[in-house]
């Protein structure tokens, strides 16, 4: 490969993002500043290993690119008379030079997470526009149809642009609202990578790279943020505890409870413990510092050799006060069959609505933990069933299986 | 909005009529049939016997060709169906992922036409 085709291919990589972010400010179009970002790139393919590589190659592309969106106005302008003005003022607007303050990508996470766009599209939204990731490659992770990922992105990318949603950062009083909307959308894109893993799917891990890159970079931009150094810290607990996931033997899922931390890994424990003690300078709570309180808790077995199920106790808590999830509701009970015993624990559980814990897998696999503990055998076995039933990974289903084996009549 | 889950799976999992009836009835198949008919959105669905029970027959030119074995002779085979109603295809996907067959073979969804709409 020709150093031009390096440079450009390196260009395109590192820098997509943040281009792609400056282009939409400027425009006014994430769809259009993709287009053109596509069209200087192919420029750049047919001009770079005759004439050289220039010497600020960003800087290349983005006058390139806005260029080509000021040549395409225009022409689309000639077809309607009366709109110099417009041209006027996109040149103007096109020619403002970035100001050098904070990373322009932030700007751009912002407007994906905006509360006009729907929530559910805001992930993968993100993920495609400051990371440069394909629909197709998405799907997979996200579970849903490429084609119907598509459209819904291309309408996502469509109403920022007729909405004419801000590039500005949010102020000060709508921020933290703003910045906690941003911090889902990383940590769904984070939840599906991670939940997809287990198979060894290499698209959802890198999907998690994504994710704790995403979240860094607001950690940088945005210091005095404390629920950001809060989610960074619980992706990393949940990184460094990756090699101990999988039984290498039986490829089964190991718990959390039962997982070795000599197979953690050292230096991200130490690296999320200092995140989360950047989050503890601010003085306020949120949910992902506690997810992350929590997370430090079992870390914590690294040193103690023990856990401190009380401590956990208040933790989640205090987290299903603040989050009340199926999942934060799931994972306190959990809890509880140890810090409060199973009896406890199965009243937390039913206590869940029906419609909520019907098909959630994690629900029957805590309430079939329970019921073992209490001795309840065949209702343990059947709710072993239910939760293998609802696995949709490998790892999961033979982890419960184990389980549930344990229980059979003899 | 009813959707077919079709399971395709490699015949040396099930190689006959009796292997096919106890994985229905057992942990893996069972469980998530079971799962199904708890969530309220089954309407249907069956076991076949193993792909080497099929006859496939083209007419062409008016002449018959009966020939032993599956229509398309892939690494998978159809081995059996569920139907179910949901509300939309993101939900008959994720139960889709959840069907056994995902992980050994593959799943095709698909909408099916009723007569209502």
């Amino acid at each position: 490969m020709s150093e031009a085709r390096r440079q450009i291919e390196r260009v395109a990589r590192l820098s997509y993002g943040r281009l792609v972010a400056i282009l939409s400010a400027r425009l006014g179009s994430p769809h259009r500043a993709e287009e053109m970002l596509a069209e200087s790139l192919l420029a750049a393919l047919e001009t770079w290993p005759e004439r050289g590589v220039p010497d600020n190659p960003e800087g290349w592309l983005l006058k390139t690119a806005r260029r080509k969106a000021i040549d395409a106005w225009r022409r689309e302008a000639t077809a309607h008379a009366g709109q110099q003005e417009i041209i006027a003022m996109i040149e103007e607007r096109t020619a403002q030079v970035g100001d050098g303050a904070a990373d322009p990508r932030l700007n751009l996470m912002f407007v994906c997470a905006h509360p006009a766009i729907d929530a559910a599209i805001r992930a993968p939204l993100m993920l495609q526009l400051v990371l440069g990731l394909d629909a197709r490659r998405m799907a997979s992770v996200f579970l849903v149809a490429p084609g119907t990922l598509g459209q819904r992105l291309t309408r996502a990318k469509a109403k920022i642009e007729t909405s004419a949603i801000g590039f500005e950062l949010p102020d000060e009083a709508d921020r933290p609202a703003r910045v906690a909307d941003v911090l889902d959308a990383i940590y769904a894109a984070y939840a599906v990578g991670y939940n997809g893993m287990p198979a060894g799917d290499r698209k959802a891990a890198d999907l998690t790279q994504e994710a704790i890159w995403l979240v860094s970079l607001i950690c940088a931009e945005l210091p005095g943020e404390a629920e950001a150094h809060g989610l960074f810290a619980t992706m990393l607990f949940a990184e460094a505890r990756r090699p101990a996931r999988l039984d290498p033997q039986t490829g089964a899922l190991v718990p959390l409870g039962r997982q070795d931390p000599a197979n953690w890994n050292a230096r991200l424990l130490d690296d999320a413990e200092r995140a989360l003690a950047n989050a503890a300078r601010h003085a306020s709570l949120g949910r992902y510092q506690l997810e992350a309180a929590i997370q430090a808790v079992h870390a914590a077995r690294r040193r103690t050799a023990e856990t401190d199920w009380d401590e956990l106790e208040r933790l989640y808590r205090g987290l299903v006060a603040i989050a009340p999830t199926i999942g934060a509701r799931t994972g306190h009970a959990a809890v509880l069959i140890e810090a409060a015993g199973p009896e406890t624990a199965l009243d937390a559980l039913d206590a869940m609505p029906e419609v909520q814990r019907r098909s959630y897998q994690p629900w029957w696999a805590t309430r079939a933990h329970a019921l073992a503990r209490l001795g309840h055998k065949a209702d343990a076995h059947e709710a072993f069933a239910r939760a293998i039933g609802l696995s949709d990974d490998e790892a999961a289903r033979r982890y419960l299986w184990t389980q549930a084996d344990m229980l059979r009549p003899r | 909005m009813q959707y077919i889950i079709m399971n395709y799976t490699p015949p040396a999992d099930h190689p006959d009529a009796q292997s096919v009836r106890d994985a229905a009835d057992g942990e893996v198949w069972g469980a998530y049939t079971k799962a199904l008919v708890e969530a309220g959105i089954l309407v249907g669905g069956e076991a076949l016997h193993p792909s080497a029970t099929a006859t496939t027959l083209r007419v062409r030119d008016g002449s018959r060709d009966v020939q032993d074995g599956p229509y398309a002779d892939t690494k998978e085979q159809l081995g059996g169906f569920y139907v179910i109603d949901v509300p939309d295809l993101d939900t008959a996907l994720e139960w889709a992922a959840r069907n056994p067959a995902a992980a050994s073979g593959a799943v095709e969804v698909r909408p099916v036409i009723t007569r209502s709409q």
